[in-house]
């Protein structure tokens, strides 16, 4: 149970505001979600991959997986690190960084991989999520976020969405699953790999496994709407734009608006009253069972 | 509170601005800045006119009486839900279960209304100039819901006696929906709706009328499959 | 009877109720829709012991020095919260599966007190009003009867997301039910069988229902308590989103909770027991720095005094009773087993409900059987109950040194069996075993 934001930028100038933009709909949504608070931000494409990590332990040495990695690959490993996160980015090859990453380093999780993405999250208050994580000064053309008001699945860093089902690909959820015990056991069978009880790693980890059998995102969620049972509003982030899916019930929120600028989406529209000209855009409710997707080509 | 005063949320609360109107008992109001505010103008009692200027949030003149609500927006889920009597008129589009469960009034709304709008209506009337969403009218017991445009999945599922009128298509119909002959009455009911509502130009004739075809009423072996 | 004959044996998989079940569902075709609640063995309170007083605990006298038993409910947003003298209210019982009378039954003898009553699917009676002190008003799915103005008459208001009967079912009055009167307050036809929506026509979940029940707030000026009822499903997550979402007090309703009319097959097999559901409720509150800032009510098949003790101690701050409240007014009562009989029942055994047509004319709307029970006389015995319930519970506190039963704790039980001891999170009778806690 939850709030959704999404941001995608049509207007090329506006990408400097992306981080500011998407902080001011996330902190509208701080009622919907007191319990934690995550975003990814799309921008600044990589030569190579960029991998966002998470320390289990607050502990964990950068530096030395940094260098652990570089040995592994025989490329370089360049580290940032805020709070308990850190940013690496290198030219190797992304998915095998990923693998030796979680290999090697027990202590970490890996919350994204990929050209574009950023991936950031934090337990408690929303806005010192934001804060902690300088959602308002970062740029791009597209991020997502969430604030979570837990259901059944423990408070935890990694259990706070977005959830990474892929390279370059994360998802939010507003809602709760029905059926996901079940099916995280025969993902697991398929190779899966989840780190919490969490309904929404579910989906995620279903719609990862669906694109590795070859199916397109949007074939991945056409599926989704027979095999995933419960309620769910869908934001996805991919590469080049972003995606909104509701469950064939529809009755988690869901409010889309768009003009020659931007598209937002959120779990209600106080969060895109905080967009520039939001007054005048043209707003809608999606449709149930139905894709929504935008992206730059 | 005299006549025209003016509420900007950006220098007064929700709980202000409506604990004014609750108190009122007659005259003109406006409230600027909504932004997505929830709970605007609920449980007025009283013959006030109410302006938002801008888009609000969820349960707008819920459980409204006596008063005339006009929001230059759009408005968010449960618009005018409960709502006994008075008038509520959106010029923009309104989200989910829009006047659900409302006993009384009329319901006015310029653009599209989403899911489930009419949803249990107890006896209120609900004019759509734009489309409706799936499961509008679902169970609606009483009261008028007509739709300019088109009308979603499911439309009427498992209605008690409400009337609709839909003047576009219809996507399908909900269990034990069926459409129904248009008799004198029930063109002059639409006639005074579409009257009230400031719907020119549009003839009674072009609407079908649905309601309920009162099979699952009671509960029979042979219905199983509804239900 | 056929066990004269000692060589017949019945099957214990196919007993004579599933056969004769078997029959029924063969003949026609729907499922049993009954009244009650839950019939079959569960554990319950009775399978704790309060350990009293001796050596290390000095216990209070018996009627001289007191023993308080009021509590307030929605002291944590309310400006007006409910103050009861006692912890037992009534819980929520519509105009529609009750007769009027019988309601009023319900209003005078909880007044007499000093408790609550509640409505329940169907709106609020004038007669209703009239006789209660201090008036619940339900907020449900169906909203049927929902209105502004008797949303402001109540001294506070209960957002029912679901009964320990049917968590996740909605509501059911069948047509012999659906009089005239019912009809007009429902805005239905008369004579259908209605079917309530399981889920509210305008939230879902608890981010929304936190803006529901600020509406709530802004319509009645932040005075009156909220109270979010939950059935009891998963009590430890729906405790914590029903105070996320900004309750005042939470109403916990376990499987053994009454209704009027609800398929047999959800009365007896979702939900847990209400003994299990207790700590679950409490262990949310507590973990989140809630335990008595939030209220907590517990209900389903409370009983007695000692039922009552037993919640307390176990962390509730008050219960709400139903079929006992009933039963206490009339129902079942032996004097009209010839009429119990004829409708093939037997006084002990009536379950109907749905039927409408109770010899004791409480779960009815025959207005020749609604005459039978005298709303006075039966308030006075609903009066006389919640007194003995009141004196048990205080007995029972006194006995462990208590000046107020909501001062017994956990540690002042036994349980009697593994399963309480693991579902209370009580120790095992002469052990210190907790089955679960501590290996």
């Amino acid at each position: 149970m939850c709030g959704i934001v999404g941001l995608f930028l049509k207007n090329k100038e506006l990408e400097p505001d992306l981080g500011r933009l998407t902080a001011l709909m996330l902190r509208e949504m701080r009622d919907r979600g007191p319990d934690s608070a995550g975003f990814a931000v799309y921008g600044d494409e990589a030569e190579g991959t960029k991998i966002t990590l998470l320390s289990k332990t607050n502990e964990t040495d950068w530096d030395g997986l940094a260098k652990g990695l570089s040995k592994a690959t025989g490329e370089a490993v360049d580290v940032k690190t805020v709070g308990n996160h850190a940013l690496f980015t290198t030219p190797a090859e992304g998915l095998g960084a990923r693998r030796w990453i979680i290999d090697n380093a027990p202590d970490v999780t890996v919350l994204a991989a990929g050209k574009s993405i950023e991936l950031y999250k934090g337990i408690g208050d929303p806005d010192a999520v934001i804060e902690d994580y300088a959602l308002a000064k970062r740029t791009g053309t597209h991020a997502i976020g969430h604030t979570r008001m837990a259901t059944e699945s423990a408070i935890t860093t990694a259990g706070s969405h977005p959830f990474s089902t892929g390279e370059d690909t994360c998802l939010v959820h507003n809602g709760s699953l029905s059926n996901h015990n079940r099916l995280r056991e025969n993902l697991r069978r398929h190779g899966e790999s989840f780190q919490t009880e969490n309904d929404t790693e579910v989906a995620a980890g279903y719609l990862s496994w669906r694109v590795r059998e070859g199916d397109t995102l949007n074939e991945a969620l056409e599926r989704g709407l027979e095999d995933l049972d419960g309620f769910y509003t869908f934001a996805i982030g991919v590469r080049n734009g972003f995606a909104v899916l509701r469950d064939p019930i529809a009755c988690k929120p869901a409010v889309i608006a768009e003009n020659d600028d931007w598209v937002a989406m959120s779990s209600e529209f106080r969060a895109i009253a905080q967009l520039p000209d939001a007054r005048n855009a043209n707003i809608w409710e999606p449709e149930p069972s139905t894709i929504y997707a935008w992206s730059h080509n | 509170m005299g006549a025209n005063t003016h509420f900007d949320l950006e220098e007064v609360t929700v709980r202000q601005a409506n604990q004014a109107l609750q108190e009122a008992e007659a005259g003109s109001f406006s409230i600027a800045n909504p932004k997505g505010a929830h709970a605007l103008a609920c449980g007025l009692d009283a013959p006030l006119e109410v302006t938002i200027d801008g888009h609000v949030g969820y349960y707008c003149a819920g459980m409204n009486k006596e008063a005339d609500v006009r929001v230059d927006g759009n408005a968010g889920t449960g618009l005018a839900e409960n709502m006994m009597s008075g008038r509520v008129h959106v010029t923009g589009n309104a989200s989910q279960s829009a006047a659900a469960t409302a006993h009384g009034g009329l319901l006015v709304i310029d653009g599209d209304a989403s899911a489930r709008c009419g949803i249990s209506l107890k006896g209120a009337d609900i004019v759509v100039k734009g489309n409706v969403g799936h499961m509008s009218a679902f169970m609606a017991q009483t009261g008028t819901l007509v739709v300019l445009g088109n009308a979603g999945d499911a439309l009427g599922d498992s209605i008690y006696e409400a009337r609709l009128y839909v003047r576009g298509e219809v996507a399908s119909l909900g269990a034990d929906c069926i459409e129904k002959d248009m008799g004198p009455e029930h063109h002059e009911q639409l006639r005074k709706l579409l009257d009230a509502a400031g719907c020119e130009g549009v003839e009674t004739s072009e609407f079908r009328r649905y309601g309920s075809a009162r099979k699952l009423y009671n509960f029979n072996v042979d219905n199983v499959d509804a239900y | 009877m056929s066990n004269d004959n000692w060589g017949l044996r019945e099957s214990y998989t196919f007993d004579r109720n599933t056969i004769h079940e078997i029959q029924r569902a063969a003949n026609t075709g729907i499922y049993r829709i009954r009244g009650w609640g839950a019939k079959r063995p569960l554990p319950t309170f009775d399978d704790l012991v309060f350990l009293g007083a001796s050596a290390s605990r000095y216990p209070l006298e018996g009627y001289r020095e007191s023993c308080n038993t009021a509590v307030t409910l929605g002291t944590r947003y309310a400006k007006k919260p409910i103050e009861l003298k006692i912890p037992i209210t009534i819980a929520g019982m519509s105009f529609g599966s009750l007769s009027a009378n019988a309601k009023e039954a319900l209003g005078r003898g909880a007044s007499e007190v000093g408790t609550s009553t509640t409505t329940g699917d169907g709106g609020m009676t004038p007669e209703e009003r009239g006789h209660s002190t201090q008036l619940v008003y339900q907020y449900l799915p169906s909203r049927y009867g929902m209105n502004p103005d008797d949303l402001r008459k109540a001294d506070a208001i209960e957002v029912v997301v679901g009964q320990g009967a049917k968590p996740g079912g909605g509501g059911m009055l069948l047509g012999q039910k659906i009089t005239e009167r019912v009809a007009e307050m429902r805005n239905l036809p008369e004579g259908i069988d209605q079917r309530s929506a399981c889920r509210h026509p305008d939230w879902t979940g608890p981010d929304d229902l936190e803006i529901k029940i600020q509406e709530l707030r802004e319509i009645t000026a932040w005075e009156k308590p909220i109270y979010v009822k939950v059935g009891a499903a998963r009590p430890f997550y729906d405790t914590t989103l029903a105070v996320k979402a900004g309750a005042d007090v939470v109403v916990v309703d376990g499987m053994q909770g009454g209704t009027a009319a609800t398929q047999d097959v959800f009365i007896e097999h979702v939900g847990i027991p209400t003994l299990a559901a207790v700590r679950e409720a409490v262990r949310a509150l507590q973990e989140l720095d809630m335990h008595r800032k939030v209220q907590l009510v517990i209900a389903g098949g409370i009983r007695s005094g000692a039922d009552v003790a037993k919640a307390l101690a176990m962390g509730a701050d008050a219960v709400s009773i139903g079929t006992a409240a009933l039963i206490a007014i009339g129902d079942n009562d032996p004097e009209y087993e010839e009429d119990y009989r004829k409708i093939g029942s037997a006084a002990g055994y009536y379950e109907d409900f749905q039927a409408g047509n109770d010899p004791a004319g409480i779960t009815t709307q025959d207005p020749e059987l609604a005459k039978r029970l005298d709303p006075v006389k039966g308030g006075q015995r609903l009066a006389n109950y919640l007194r003995v319930l009141t004196l048990e519970a205080q007995t029972l506190a006194r006995a462990n040194g208590k000046s107020d039963v909501r001062n017994l704790e956990p540690e002042d039980m036994a349980a009697l069996t593994v399963e309480a001891a693991a579902m209370a999170g009580v120790p095992l009778a002469g052990t210190g075993w907790i089955p679960g806690q501590n290996g």
